[in-house]
């Protein structure tokens, strides 16, 4: 045994350094680096000499940037997008979850949006959203609505940017929640459901007291996962509104990458990464709760 | 309780199912019938069942994309770029997960926790940071920029720990027993045992950086190194504004994961269930 343990840790370390060089380098160094920059002055091609300002940036980017915006925007979000893409996603996988002709062909169509890349995807649904009756979803929804319906601008709308982004998004993720939760059904023994089938429960009640019990973890894993990329939300923002108009569809990312990239004020980008990680952390530490119980319970 | 019958139930079941396919096709055959009509037509007809039948079928927009942008580029850069995220990533990452797995040496834990711990780090908290630290070192605007970062990646060094774990010792033992080092073991006894691993890991890592618009836009200002996502957002603002044109890029830049995704399908299902993450 002693003699394993010498052998082995030459080829362990040379198996892990690799490895550990790349996340030190790209990862743990620029962590450190967001919270160390997020205290001084710096900006791109700046003549003033880099100084430390203790908090300054983080009180200025709450009081004279649009970040109080973009994290309420980032909630909203999270409040609309997380329920109606978990319950969608559900109700796709419970209906795929039978003896089914063309099943395959369902499962991949609805799973195909999520291998495409969001720019992609945000660049049509401009061209979806786009105004006037001639527009792909105005003339839908005319038509839905037999002539009632209101054409509108709704990415240059204060009241339908962010709604339109949110829809862009279901679309485009739904499938993933979906492939999840199929997966999580199809791990529920049989029998449970004969059992209470046996019991006398019609389909409702088996749904509520066999499949939803039996999709826990899943579901909880699906909701964490949505939340958390309801808060890093960016590309879709970026291509499909700039955030406005007046920052009715800006996003906690898009405001980082204006504020660092587009204006040089890296400081002030560094604080708000910050930010941002600590809303990341929190959502992270609430799933590790949320897990636990469970492991208490069984 | 209402017991409805089997046959109406399955009837429904078809119904809503179609109505879905409806939803989620529509933006997608709008894509491709768009971009084989003129591009005045394609915004022209969005409102009636035009959009969806074109009247007449040309690869003008085609030959469009090519002539205004380089698409050729952007691809190569692309595929460059994927391809080594995707194979040195499956290298390191796999050393590192077997090292955790299957090897005892000093500083295991202490490793293992490292790589939970920084696998919280969404890539946006630290993209400007990293964006500051690379650039003052002079490093940007190349293809190795937009891929080295990625390479070693916590979440798939977490996936094939996971994986080694569940592989059964016995293989590995005769080896050992045989005389074969870590190394040679690893390479001609786990390696070939791990092919699911890999398939999975690999859709997984392709998934996450084909469509990567956020770290190119930072570090690229040549379009010789920009990659499709980029080429795409851009091309959508350069004036003509042409849709027949932005949707023919848009058909050209999907093929090619529409093939892998046709020809993987059960292993993109399967790296997506088990690990569940895209970002």
């Amino acid at each position: 045994m002693h003699r394993a343990r010498f052998t082995e840790a030459p080829a362990a370390w040379l198996l892990m350094t690799p490895a550990l060089v790349g996340l030190m380098l790209f990862l743990l160094l620029p962590f450190a680096l967001a919270v160390v920059l997020s205290f001084t002055n710096l900006r791109m091609a700046s003549p003033l000499p880099l100084e430390f300002v203790g908090l300054a940036n983080y009180t200025l980017a709450f009081q004279e940037t649009a970040l109080p915006r973009a994290l309420l925007n980032n909630l909203l979000f999270a409040l609309v997008v997380v329920p109606a893409q978990t319950a969608l996603g559900l109700a796709l996988a419970v209906l795929l979850d039978r003896p089914l002709r063309g099943r395959t062909v369902f499962r991949t169509l609805f799973f195909l949006p999520v291998v495409f890349p969001l720019s992609l995807i945000a660049v049509v649904w401009v061209l979806i959203f786009a105004p006037g009756p001639d527009g792909l979803l105005n003339a839908t929804l005319g038509v839905l609505s037999f002539g009632l319906w209101e054409p509108r601008d709704f990415l240059n709308d204060p009241h339908w940017a962010l709604p339109a982004v949110m829809l862009t998004s279901i679309w485009q993720g739904v499938g993933f929640q979906m492939i999840v939760l199929l997966a999580g059904l199809q791990a529920i023994p049989r029998q449970l459901y004969e059992a209470a089938a046996v019991d006398g429960a019609g389909r409702w009640r088996q749904f509520l007291h066999v499949t939803l019990p039996g999709l826990r973890n899943p579901l909880i894993f699906v909701v964490i996962v949505t939340t958390i990329l309801s808060f890093r939300v960016f590309d879709q923002v970026r291509i499909m509104t700039r955030g406005g108009p007046q920052d009715a569809s800006n996003t906690v990312i898009h405001e980082m990458v204006r504020t660092a990239f587009d204006q040089g004020h890296v400081a002030m980008g560094a604080a708000m990464s910050v930010v941002f990680f600590v809303v990341i952390l929190g959502i992270a530490l609430a799933q590790r709760r949320l897990l636990r119980q469970r492991g208490e319970v069984s | 309780m209402s017991r409805t019958p089997a046959r109406l139930r399955a009837v429904l079941a078809y119904a809503l199912l179609l109505a879905f396919t409806l939803v989620f096709i529509a933006p997608v055959l709008f894509m491709i019938v768009g971009s084989l009509k003129p591009d005045e037509l394609v915004l022209a007809e969005a409102g009636s069942l035009r959009a969806f039948l074109p009247e007449s079928v040309s690869p003008d927009n085609y030959r469009a994309v090519f002539e205004r942008v380089p698409f050729g580029a952007y691809l190569l850069s692309s595929m460059i770029v994927n391809g080594l995220i995707v194979g040195l990533g499956l290298l390191v990452n796999a050393f590192a997960g077997y090292a955790l797995a299957r090897l005892r040496w000093w500083g295991r834990g202490a490793m293992l926790g490292l790589v939970l711990a920084v696998l919280v780090i969404p890539f946006e908290a630290i993209a400007i940071p990293l964006f500051y630290q690379l650039s003052w070192l002079g490093w940007r605007d190349d293809w190795l920029v937009q891929a080295i970062p990625f390479v070693a990646n916590p979440l798939a060094i977490f996936l094939f720990y996971s994986f080694f774990l569940g592989l059964p010792r016995e293989l590995e033992e005769a080896a050992r027993v045989d005389g074969a080092g870590v190394l040679r073991t690893f390479f001609l006894i786990v390696l070939p045992n791990a092919k699911a691993a890999f398939a999975s890991v690999a859709i997984v890592l392709f998934l996450f950086h084909w469509g990567m618009y956020l770290w190119p836009l930072l570090m690229t200002t040549s379009e010789a190194v920009r990659p499709l996502p980029l080429g795409i957002a851009n091309f959508h603002t350069l004036p003509p504004l042409q849709w027949g044109d932005i949707m023919a890029f848009g058909v050209l830049m999907v093929l090619p994961v529409l093939i892998l995704f046709v020809v993987f399908q059960r292993w993109f299902v399967r790296g997506v269930a088990s690990t569940g993450v895209k970002g």
